[in-house]
């Protein structure tokens, strides 16, 4: 747990005062705290560094920490000064604001730790002063997208179904993340063959093959093999139908997936196909039918599903409409400009080109974006000169607008990829959490396996309950308050499981492993998997301490290896998971081999439990507690 | 409390100051900037029963964690959770929270906080029993009903999770409430009132002696 939390700890605990009246059995004693909650000594500095400042400086604003009586809560009379426990850094910026009254934004600190500092001394962000609020709002801006992508990162649709789920639900699911199942993977490998095929063969069947013989003419291939494109086509249709009908059953909200772009796509596909189906060979509506034919190039749309960078193109578009929309109006004015220029001067040539200004709409758009393909030339000089005037000025309004699409593009397509980055560490990181969550309740029934409960002499109780924090203690004897107002105990998921499926018998298999091993009831699954869990549970005993609320910032790992298997060294831990797997024969190696502890052990090593019954414990004899750090950085 | 002049800074003013907002604009930022400050040591050692170095104590380590000075429901929530990793504590610690938020307006103040504490820590056995009672009364109407003692004990189990022995079934919530109204309602009218709930706990030795566990919580 960390320190932030054990602020509260004597919170939790007197609000267990709700649960004496409603307990069943008698609670038992807390523990006592030999050594009072003494002040920590307060420097008056901030955290070590010393400031001074008048009164009346913190004086002129009195609605913050410094400048009311909420600093008392922070005096200090020994030292005769207040103590505050922050970064003594942020706060040469704090006490700047009280001098001159401008707030400064540090450009190389962390927005988040700058904006809670702001929080605890009760300053407002919006006072920054206008020479760092630009920076400040674009870094909380970008920092806010972040933590945007992080939850839809987690959100994002690779979370397993609920059981419950229904076809429709498993079929959309395949559908909008193919990489979830192998089905889904080859339905969209197989669309994605058709589509190519499609489009292949669309642009194939224009092209002109040998004729048959007896004829003269060049034919297009379409007309020569025109049954074999036309089943092609035909296969390619019924696929898309299918694809667009699973879709369409399968969408959760059938309206919505109708007009979504993709959707429209489809149909515009294979549309064509149907109404020239339908359409009667009927010369002049063939005409029309034929450029209809033109819509199949469409089908090339369908790759967006497909390609990942296609659909950055489309978003980026998107995004850039405006840029895009100034470009078009910007060189539309030119275009008019120009023409109309072009036009009056080449009025006075014979033989011109120029006949009109649409005309000439022609040649200014050719000249600006440097074409040049010299099918309009201007004769007079006047015409060569405002010619040349296009040209040059065509190229600077087209530069302007693009480095912002690019830019923008650039920004886009950085997001996904740090959104793809961030999905493949979310597994991990939420692995190791859940470990160090796991780890605090193994502690507490840790405790209890060694006796800790008992309200018994001193005499019994094993070193290693002794060798636990005062916190800790406070802590188990909070959930043992709990467990006897309900009158059930805690136990781990492995006996939770085997209680479940051995309902009838009831025998505990969470205290005496012991016992469990003298019973004759006992089948011998049973008591091997106690005597891993008596490993488990020794191995993995995790404390916490000192860290924030919301996450984990550095863990302080208890190891107990039980044999020469694990691993000594510092090992991450992720290593864990595999090293608590055992079976038998580990197990029995671990009885016979008494490792020895390192020489590094900076405290108790846990001599054998004295005097505790049963073959199984002695196993556990040989274990010790190795105090390791582990400094895990920030998650 | 009437006593308790709640400082609550908005950006509002500010902006008052500066001439220029819009309305929308206001109303979100005063969501987010509300920012409290306690009474004065001297008035909080008047109302509580912690001495100077003990306020001190719980105000710095209540300040550090919630900087804003207020705790709001679902941070409340969080905290108690980390206590009990192995089941849900959201639902008791709602009850608790509506039992610390004594003004009911939706958030906890170092006031409400160290007050709450001063009576189940430094409080009388009667005034901790009334403090346990209101705990119960869920809708704060002088009786408790089984509904809700059902509530809170669904709450309270919640809180063991599920690996627990023996198993947690449906209807164990049910019976220890059937249990605690055998017990407590004496004249058998379906809820339990105050008094029928003090009486009762003061002619219960356990419960008496188990009152006086969390003296030395602080």
């Amino acid at each position: 747990m960390a320190a932030g939390v054990a602020t509260w700890l004597p919170f939790a605990r007197a609000a267990a005062v709700g649960w004496l009246p409603l307990a069943q059995k008698t609670m038992p004693k807390p523990p006592v705290d030999k050594k009072s909650r003494s002040d920590e000594i307060l420097f008056v500095n901030v955290s070590g560094l010393r400031f001074q400042t008048w009164k009346n400086t913190l004086d002129r604003y009195p609605d913050t920490l410094l400048g009311s009586s909420e600093k008392e809560f922070f005096y200090n009379e020994e030292t005769q000064e207040y103590f505050f426990d922050r970064d003594p850094e942020m706060f040469r910026h704090i006490l700047n604001f009280f001098r001159t009254g401008k707030l400064h934004y540090p450009r190389h600190e962390c927005i988040q730790a700058f904006e809670e500092e702001l929080a605890f001394y009760g300053i407002i962000p919006e006072i920054i002063g206008d020479c760092c609020m630009e920076e400040y709002r674009d870094r909380k801006k970008e920092n806010q997208e972040r933590l945007a992508e992080d939850t839809e990162a987690e959100n994002a649709g690779d979370a397993p179904l609920p059981p419950g789920a229904t076809l429709r639900e498993r079929l959309w699911r395949a559908f909008e993340n193919p990489h979830t199942s192998t089905m889904a993977l080859v339905f969209y490998y197989v669309t994605g063959f058709f589509i190519a095929v499609s489009v292949i063969a669309n642009v194939v069947e224009t092209v002109p093959c040998r004729p048959i013989k007896g004829s003269i003419k060049d034919l297009p291939c379409g007309e020569k093999f025109s049954v074999a494109f036309f089943c092609m086509d035909t296969a390619c249709v019924l696929i898309f139908s299918f694809e667009y009908l699973m879709r369409l059953y399968a969408a959760p909200s059938r309206c919505d997936f109708a007009r979504s772009v993709m959707s429209v796509i489809d149909v515009v596909a294979i549309l064509p196909f149907y109404i020239g189906l339908v359409m009667p060979e009927n010369e002049e509506v063939s005409g029309a039918f034929v450029t209809l034919r033109v819509f199949r190039v469409f089908r090339i749309f369908k790759f967006s599903r497909h390609s990942q960078g296609l659909r950055i193109l489309g978003c980026t578009l998107q995004s850039c409409a405006s840029e895009l929309g100034f470009l078009l109006f910007s060189l539309t004015m030119a275009v008019i400009i120009f023409a109309t220029v072009m036009f009056y001067a080449e009025k006075g040539t014979k033989g011109t080109n120029f006949t009109s200004i649409p005309a000439s709409f022609w040649y200014t758009i050719v000249t600006m974006t440097t074409l040049g393909y010299g099918d309009m030339v201007p004769d007079s000089i006047a015409g060569k000169i405002f010619g040349s005037i296009c040209s040059l000025s065509g190229v600077l309004v087209i530069a302007l607008p693009v480095p912002v699409i690019v830019s923008n593009f650039s920004r886009i397509y950085h997001q996904n990829q740090r959104a793809d980055k961030m999905r493949a560490q979310q597994k991990v990181r939420q692995a190791r959490i859940r470990m160090a969550k796991k780890g605090a309740t193994n502690a507490f029934l840790q405790h209890k396996e060694d006796g800790g409960l008992q309200d018994g002499d001193s005499g019994s109780t094993a070193l290693c309950v002794k060798n636990r924090s005062a916190f800790e203690h406070q802590h188990h004897h909070l959930l043992h308050c709990l467990e006897k107002t309900t009158n059930h105990e805690f136990t781990d998921e492995v006996t939770y499981s085997e209680v479940c499926m051995t309902d009838s018998v009831g025998f505990r298999t969470s205290r005496s492993t012991s016992l469990s091993s003298q019973q004759g009831a006992t089948t011998s699954c049973c008591s091997r998997r106690a005597k891993r869990r008596a490993i488990r549970l020794a191995n993995s005993t995790v404390s916490v301490s000192r860290g924030s609320v919301q996450e984990l910032d550095t863990l302080h790992i208890t190891k107990t290896p039980a044999g020469t298997q694990y691993p000594q060294s510092r090992s991450s831990l992720n290593a864990r998971t595999e090293d608590l797997k055992l079976n038998c024969d580990d197990y029995t190696a671990a009885i016979i081999s008494i490792p020895t502890p390192p020489a590094n052990t900076p405290d108790e090593s846990l001599p054998n439990s004295p005097a505790i019954p049963g073959i199984l414990r002695n196993s556990r004899s040989n274990t010790y507690n190795i105090q390791e750090t582990v400094k895990i950085s920030s998650l | 409390m009437d006593s308790q002049a709640k400082r609550v800074e908005t950006i509002s003013a500010r902006l008052d100051a500066a001439g220029s907002s819009t309305d929308s604009v206001e109303d979100e930022l005063e969501l987010s900037a509300v920012r409290h400050r306690p009474e004065g040591l001297e008035q909080l050692e008047a109302l509580t029963r912690f001495n100077r170095k003990e306020l001190q104590i719980l105000y710095r380590g209540f300040k550090n964690e919630c900087p804003s000075g207020v705790v709001n429901e679902d941070t409340f929530k969080d905290i108690y959770s980390q206590f009990f990793p192995q089941g849900d504590a959201s639902k008791y610690a709602h009850f608790l929270f509506n039992a610390f938020d004594t003004n009911k307006d939706g958030s906890v103040s170092f006031e409400d906080f160290v007050m709450g504490l001063s009576i189940l820590l430094r409080g009388s056995v009667q005034e901790k029993l009334n403090w346990a009672f209101n705990l119960y009364d869920i809708n704060k109407d002088g009786y408790i009903t089984k509904e809700e003692m059902l509530d809170i004990m669904k709450a309270i189990y919640d809180m063991m999770g599920k690996c627990t022995y023996p198993l947690v079934k449906d209807d164990t919530p049910r019976q220890h409430v059937e249990l605690f109204f055998q017990k407590m309602d004496k004249n058998k009218d379906g809820v339990v009132t105050i008094d029928e709930f003090i009486d009762c706990c003061q002619n219960d030795e356990n419960i008496m002696r188990s009152m006086q566990l969390f003296e030395n919580v602080i």
